[in-house]
């Protein structure tokens, strides 16, 4: 099949590179291969990074009725060159008082942490860079070491902004990590594995040709999405949920005292975690690689990937244009009010639709188990009637 | 190849011998229970390794011990810290050694 | 390669686990607590165990340091360097070093070198947790709740 020539190019480009080792000794072909892995993962995603910060910036102009950067190259596409100049010729500022060796780990730190992320995603047929046994786990794992370099970061400076910031972004992300887990838990526990491939794998199959089994179809693979993607959002420190490095009130939070490079490679991974938070959701929900129409299935794997990926991406600038910047105890209100209890709910209807068989019935059911709790929650948590109406009053 | 098992353990003493050190010498109840956790995670490198090299490597008894004894330290390490809290507040010092209301 | 893996990791474990009993600032040595965990975690996955080394790095890094790191910020700043050091421990512990290598190189090894196995998978640990082991699962589900009601009311204000 012609299809399946492009869509396994890029493995059978990484073993024609191999076989030109084919006489040395097993561990050499075992570390070029890997290199080949990590050198192919953060081409892809240092362009993706670079492409995404100058589109964030345009997308954005549209929303608001502006043009956008568009003086470097074509469009402005050249933008992100610029600025990475700019940012490696600056001066690197590190305060006299502060913790030189905490202060200098800390950017490594988080971008190590962030790129490592990546490594577990499948991207497409046969192209998982680091194919784990307990890939989801490896994943979260890798993910809350950045915790500890936030809080490297802001401790390191000694800077009272960037403590607060720190501190901020440490507790919205140890009470979202709650739901983020929790939410993967229906589809491990449906799967019945923790490896991205097998996970991708039970999502292949398509009722009547066309409505694919992403777990996305399903009550509470729908719930789970949304709750994950709003986890996403927090631990990535985006729109609404940035408190961390609000402008307006603490600086840049944790990253106030960085200058230069530094401040780019923060930068940096926050976007990496971005696209590793966006691909583990488009691996978990949106059946990963794999086509949502079977007849389209000729275009190749990675390609249906990455759309996936940059359609959430664009729903990420999108609600950054739109929504103003939440307040940090309504951010753990939701996160331990609202959030955690419908995560484990999506576990109970996960189990409802599996124990029903999987066919309308359990379909129903599941969604019956969410509604009933959703409105429970919603009643419940209900504070409008504390307050009075609204009178306005105006200057005479 | 895998190194002999000789060597995991000698790593794992040292791990844990210094440990001892930390619970044993120092005077700030954090590093007490640093020193602690690391006598735990000693013990658990201990475990995994005896089921690496031991006569039933098929059943995952050692990792069994292992992953309850992280979750057993994780409690720990928590109700250690809210204590370190609780004394911080009521005496406003964490040094071991002036806690001494009890000494004869 | 594996025995240079060994050396390195063993290097980097011992290393930080010795920083995080000398250095003499609280928060470095709550940062070499967490290198010291994670080169555990790596010697985890040398052995095969690679499902107890993630959850050793995300129960450690992830919680326990984290935890750590926050008591020594509430604490107070001025707390944070240790004065007094107990030279005394120092001896005990060469002590019981001296007496453990003493004992693991007078017995037999078991086996010289490790049996091949298949793969401990996921799947085999969550099986093996679910029947033969459900009942200690129980039990650490219980302890874990405990410890959680009881650190809150630990830190609970003592004014109310």
């Amino acid at each position: 099949m012609s299809g399946d020539v492009v869509d396994q190019i890029f493995i059978r480009a990484k073993q024609w590179l191999l076989s030109w080792l084919a006489g040395a000794p097993d561990w050499i072909i075992q570390v070029a291969s890997s290199l080949l892995n990590i050198f192919a993962l953060l081409g892809v995603f240092l362009t993706l990074f670079a492409l995404i910060s100058v589109l964030e910036r345009k997308i954005l102009g549209r929303m608001q009725n502006r043009y956008g950067p568009n003086r470097v190259g074509p469009f402005g596409l050249f933008q992100p060159i610029a600025d990475g100049i700019k940012m490696l010729i600056k001066e690197d500022i590190v305060p006299a008082r502060a913790d030189k060796i905490v202060h200098f780990l800390a950017p490594i730190l988080i971008a190590a942490t962030a790129i490592l992320a990546l490594g577990v995603i499948p991207y497409g047929r046969n192209m998982t860079p680091f194919a784990i046994d307990g890939g989801i786990l490896f994943f979260f794992a890798v993910g809350s070491t950045t915790e500890l370099a936030v809080f490297m970061a802001g401790w390191g400076s000694n800077n009272k902004f960037s403590m607060l910031g720190a501190m901020r972004a440490i507790a919205q992300m140890v009470s979202y990590e709650l739901p983020l887990i929790i939410t993967t838990l229906p589809v491990v526990m449906v799967v019945g594995a923790l490896s991205p491939d097998a996970i991708v794998a039970a999502q292949s199959s398509y009722s009547f040709g066309f409505v694919p089994h992403w777990f996305v179809t399903t009550p509470w693979g729908a719930a789970a999405f949304v709750l994950f993607f709003v986890s996403g959002l927090v631990e990535s420190n985006r729109t609404p949920f940035d408190v961390p490095e609000g402008e307006s009130e603490i600086v840049a939070g944790h990253m106030t005292e960085y200058s230069g490079f530094k401040y780019a490679t923060f930068f940096m991974a926050e976007y990496i975690g971005m696209f590793a938070i966006s691909g583990l959701t488009v691996t978990l929900f949106l059946g990963g690689w794999h086509a949502p129409i079977h007849v389209l299935q000729f275009i190749p794997s990675y390609i249906w990937f990455f759309a996936k990926l940059s359609a959430l991406l664009f729903v990420y600038i999108w609600l950054r244009g739109t929504l103003p910047r939440t307040r940090i105890d309504h951010i753990m209100n939701f996160a331990w009010k609202f959030m955690l209890p419908m995560a484990f709910t999506c576990i109970l209807a996960a189990a409802v639709w599996h124990y029903m068989g999987r066919g309308l019935a359990g379909w129903l059911c599941s969604l019956a188990v969410i509604g009933i709790v959703y409105i429970a929650l919603s009643i419940l948590l209900d504070t409008r009637k504390r307050f009075a109406t609204r009178t306005y009053r105006f200057a005479e | 190849m895998t190194p002999a098992l000789h060597l995991f353990l000698i790593v794992s003493a040292a791990l844990f011998c210094i440990g001892l050190l930390a619970a044993l010498s120092r005077r700030h109840a954090i590093f007490i229970l640093i020193g602690i956790e690391m006598m735990l995670a000693a013990a658990n490198l201990n475990f995994i390794a005896f089921w690496r090299f031991g006569p039933q490597p098929q059943q995952p008894i050692g990792v069994m011990v292992a992953i309850f004894s992280i979750a057993i330290a994780a409690a720990e390490a928590a109700v250690g810290l809210a204590l370190v809290l609780a004394v911080y507040r009521h005496y406003r010092t964490t040094n071991v050694d002036q806690l001494n209301q009890l000494k004869g | 390669m594996n025995s240079v893996a060994f050396i390195l990791i063993a290097i980097l474990t011992l290393a930080a686990a010795l920083a995080a009993a000398s250095l003499p600032k609280l928060i470095h040595a709550a940062l070499s607590f967490a290198v010291t965990f994670v080169g555990v975690a790596a010697f985890f996955f040398l052995l095969g165990a690679e499902f107890v080394g993630l959850v050793q790095i995300f129960v450690y890094i992830g919680a326990v340091a984290v935890l750590i790191v926050f008591t020594i910020l509430l604490t107070g700043r001025d707390a944070g360097k240790d004065r007094g050091f107990n030279w005394g421990g120092v001896a005990i512990a060469i002590a019981v070093f001296g007496g453990l290598i003493w004992a693991i190189l007078k017995t037999q090894p078991l086996s010289i070198a490790a049996p091949p196995i298949e793969a401990l998978t996921v799947r085999r640990i969550g099986e093996a947790l679910m029947t033969s082991y459900v009942w200690p699962l129980q039990c650490v589900g219980v302890l874990l709740t405990a410890a959680l009601i009881g650190a809150l009311i630990l830190v609970m204000n003592e004014e109310r």
